[in-house]
């Protein structure tokens, strides 16, 4: 599903951020990607989802290689992930219903069919009946689980998370981990970028440590 | 096997049905969603529209006086008659033989007499002079022999030739073509037009330029919209998609507004206007948009609109990262 294959990224004022990193995940495979702050887990996420193009070497998604993606597909390969941040990225100004709805919407789908999908995936995360709610009245946990809601609703082959649990206490970490445990269940591939190392050797999946920019052990 | 085709071709129709409707779907939700828009921020979008209606109805109104003038001067050019002022010691019965003379001219099609009593009636009634003119003791005005030629416009040279002819009778004082100020004055208002074409498209231009910087704020305002649209695998087009409908709002908002304004400003015109045509005799009506006029009018303010929004679009959009 994803190949790094010799990736390096460097960034002209910051040096190298990624540095010939291999590995590879396969169809329906979770694992979790940790490392010191600034280790380059961020830039890795971004490489996948095309926020950034690395410098050498090739990222496989799906058989894909991104660098000869153009700019033009560049939305239809996002369409294929899910993507998770940690600050969330909702939209203030519009109620969770509109938030969840986006990804469907930029695809054009058909307002019965928007409607039904987004009860559906706020009923997965536990959030059904806060559709008409704007994010701003909702609790920490309850925004990161509408933006779990909005990266799923589009059936993403891969869920790309970054530090999804960095604002939640324990209880509600292991909530979300768990959610991103049933995604997986169904087939989909998930890669989780966190530092909470504690959680995450509990839960027993494939770990990769990057460490300045190297990956350490796969 | 043929079922089977068959079954294929029916997939790919309802997939070519259900693209097309997608496609109506997202053009609907973004015409609509940017009118709701607009609506929203009222303030913003009045002062906008306000701004760009004056450009648009300055442009126009300019254009329906070109249009008025021409009809003015389109009534002139018709008439180019010569004139013949009489000395002042020959008196209306010479006149009358003289004209009589002239109208034997093969050249000459129709040959009006105005008496120097005529002369002064119609002064009285159109200089506003009215009854101040009784104070003279004597009629100041000579007789004038209007002349039509048979060849009217195209002959130029006949018509010279035939007022130089005139001019050595020894009856006349001086005779004058009609046609040379017609001439001055169609000159006078090429200039005036290609003035108001200049005007025209700098106004055009400042419309161009007004929704240009209107969209570009809106695009400021809603970044992290565009930014989370893009993340969620949104297409160039449909990110701009809304922000084009939004300059086409504004753009046909401003035509209408600009429609109504100068429709007061005519209807506020139209006592003057009409007294102006008493004194051309009725022949001038002012002129008004036609309905391609404003359909021409809504056209081209909502396109200029839309081509400043996509301008503004397609430098900016590329400035918001990630790609």
């Amino acid at each position: 599903m994803l190949k790094f294959d010799h990736v390096s990224k460097r960034y002209p004022d910051a040096g190298d951020a990624l540095l010939d990193v291999s590995f590879h995940l396969k169809q329906g495979e979770m694992a979790f990607l940790t490392g010191h702050s600034g280790a380059g887990k961020s830039t890795l996420l971004k490489l996948i989802a095309m926020m950034e193009l690395c410098t050498r070497g090739h990222v496989l998604l799906d058989g894909q290689n991104l660098n000869k993606v153009t700019e033009k597909n560049v939305p239809y390969i996002r369409r294929k992930l899910g993507l998770i941040f940690q600050d969330n990225k909702l939209l203030y100004d519009r109620t969770v219903f509109d938030n969840v709805a986006l990804p469907l919407i930029v695809s054009g789908y058909s307002y019965q069919e928007v409607g039904r999908r987004v009860r559906a995936a706020l009923d997965k995360v536990g959030l059904l009946g806060k559709e008409k709610k704007y994010p701003m009245t909702l609790s920490g946990g309850e925004q990161q689980r509408v933006g779990i809601a909005r990266a799923v609703i589009n059936k993403p082959r891969m869920i790309l998370a970054d530090e999804p649990t960095g604002n939640l206490d324990p209880e509600l970490s292991a909530e979300v981990m768990q959610l991103f445990e049933q995604f997986q269940k169904v087939g989909v591939t998930v890669l989780i970028a966190s530092h909470d190392v504690d959680l995450l050797t509990q839960m027993g999946h494939r770990i990769l440590t990057l460490d300045h920019g190297q990956l350490k052990a796969s | 096997m043929k079922q089977k085709i068959r079954h294929t071709n029916n997939t790919e129709r309802n997939d070519l049905s259900e693209k097309s409707q997608a496609y109506l779907r997202i053009h609907a939700h973004a015409l609509f969603s940017s009118l709701g828009r607009v609506v929203k921020n009222t303030f913003t979008s009045v002062m906008t529209i306000i701004v760009m209606a004056i450009a648009i109805s300055l442009a126009s109104g300019f254009y329906l006086l070109v249009v008025n003038m021409q009809q003015l001067t389109g009534n002139i050019e018709s008439t180019n008659q010569i004139s013949l002022f009489l000395k002042s010691n020959i008196s209306d019965n010479s006149g009358k033989k003289l004209a009589e003379k002239i109208s034997q001219n093969a050249a000459v099609g129709e040959v009006v007499l105005i008496t120097k009593e005529q002369a002064l009636r119609e002064f009285k009634v159109y200089s506003g002079f009215g009854d101040a003119l009784n104070v003279l003791d004597t009629n100041p005005l000579p007789t004038v022999i209007q002349i039509l030629p048979k060849n009217t416009l195209d002959d130029v040279k006949t018509i010279e030739s035939l007022m130089m002819e005139f001019n050595r009778l020894p009856q006349v004082d001086f005779a004058q073509l009609d046609m040379q100020w017609v001439k001055r004055l169609q000159s006078m208002m090429q200039i005036f037009q290609r003035g108001v074409l200049v005007l025209t498209l700098l106004l055009g231009f400042a419309v161009l330029v007004i929704t240009g910087n209107t969209i570009r704020l809106e695009l400021q305002n809603r970044r992290d919209e565009v930014l989370v649209a893009k993340l969620v695998g949104a297409t160039h087009s449909f990110i701009q998609r809304p922000f084009l409908y939004t300059g086409f709002w504004l753009g046909f908002l401003s035509g209408v507004t600009a429609w109504l304004l100068v429709s007061i400003i005519m209807l506020v015109i139209q006592g003057p206007i009409e007294t102006l045509s008493v004194l051309y005799d009725g022949t001038f009506n002012l002129s008004y948009f036609s309905f391609i006029d404003i359909v021409l009018l809504l056209s081209i303010s909502s396109f200029l609109s839309i081509a400043g929004s996509w301008i503004v679009l397609h430098f900016q959009l590329q400035q918001i990262k990630p790609r």
